[in-house]
């Protein structure tokens, strides 16, 4: 039950660290980064508090709590990281197609 | 077995971690390296939590929730500088 957790949780680790290397900008490395590893260590800190509460009837409250400021904090980065990426002007992939916020961006900034 | 199971993640953690530390040395923009940093900082959460599932302790919990904290703030404050150039405001001049 825990190792099943624990293998599960590596193996969302190891798929976004792939996202990471192979994918071609910043905002899908970003969003690859994000969400899996976060859902990869959440995995991870519920197979832990399992081990140690199945095994030694040791209910430990502080891994609770970090996977709910792991679950609270992680997309909240990733959230800044990418706005402070769209506005410090990287460039998005050459073949992506929409590019909603540059129109608002102009429209705003000409008022 | 189990042991076995849990060696064999952490070996699949640093593969994930050296991944990362190719990405953070070669990426071509600074939002890059700090994505691939706060994922390492994310990673180390769970490589802390599996050792001390090996070493069979509860000395290192507070550990998990210290390095989730600190991550968050480092790559807070990177944000702040990369957008504005500045980390903490100051004061409007009267």
């Amino acid at each position: 039950m825990a190792g099943s957790l624990i293998v599960i949780g590596v193996f969302l680790s190891l798929i976004a660290t792939f996202g990471v290397i192979r994918l071609p900008d910043v905002y899908t490395r970003n969003h690859a980064a994000s969400k899996s590893a976060t859902l990869g260590v959440m995995s991870v800190l519920l197979g832990t508090f399992l081990y140690f509460f199945l095994t030694e009837g040791h209910f430990n409250s502080r891994l609770i709590l970090g996977i709910g400021f792991v679950f609270l904090t992680s997309p909240v980065a990733g959230h800044l990281l990418s706005r402070a990426a769209y506005y410090s002007g990287v460039k998005l992939w050459d073949k992506s197609v929409q590019d909603d916020l540059k129109e608002q961006k102009k429209k705003f900034s000409k008022r | 077995m189990f042991e076995f199971i849990l060696k064999i993640s952490l070996i699949g953690i640093s593969i994930s971690i050296l991944g990362l530390i190719y990405r953070v040395i070669k990426g071509p923009s600074v939002p890059d390296r700090v994505v691939a940093l706060d994922a390492i900082g994310i990673n180390l959460i769970s490589m802390v939590a599996i050792v001390s599932i090996l070493l069979n302790t509860h000395a290192f919990f507070e550990v998990i929730l210290l390095i989730g904290i600190l991550s968050f703030i480092g790559t807070v404050a990177f944000s702040k500088y990369l957008q504005k150039g500045v980390i903490l405001e100051r004061e409007r001049d009267l």
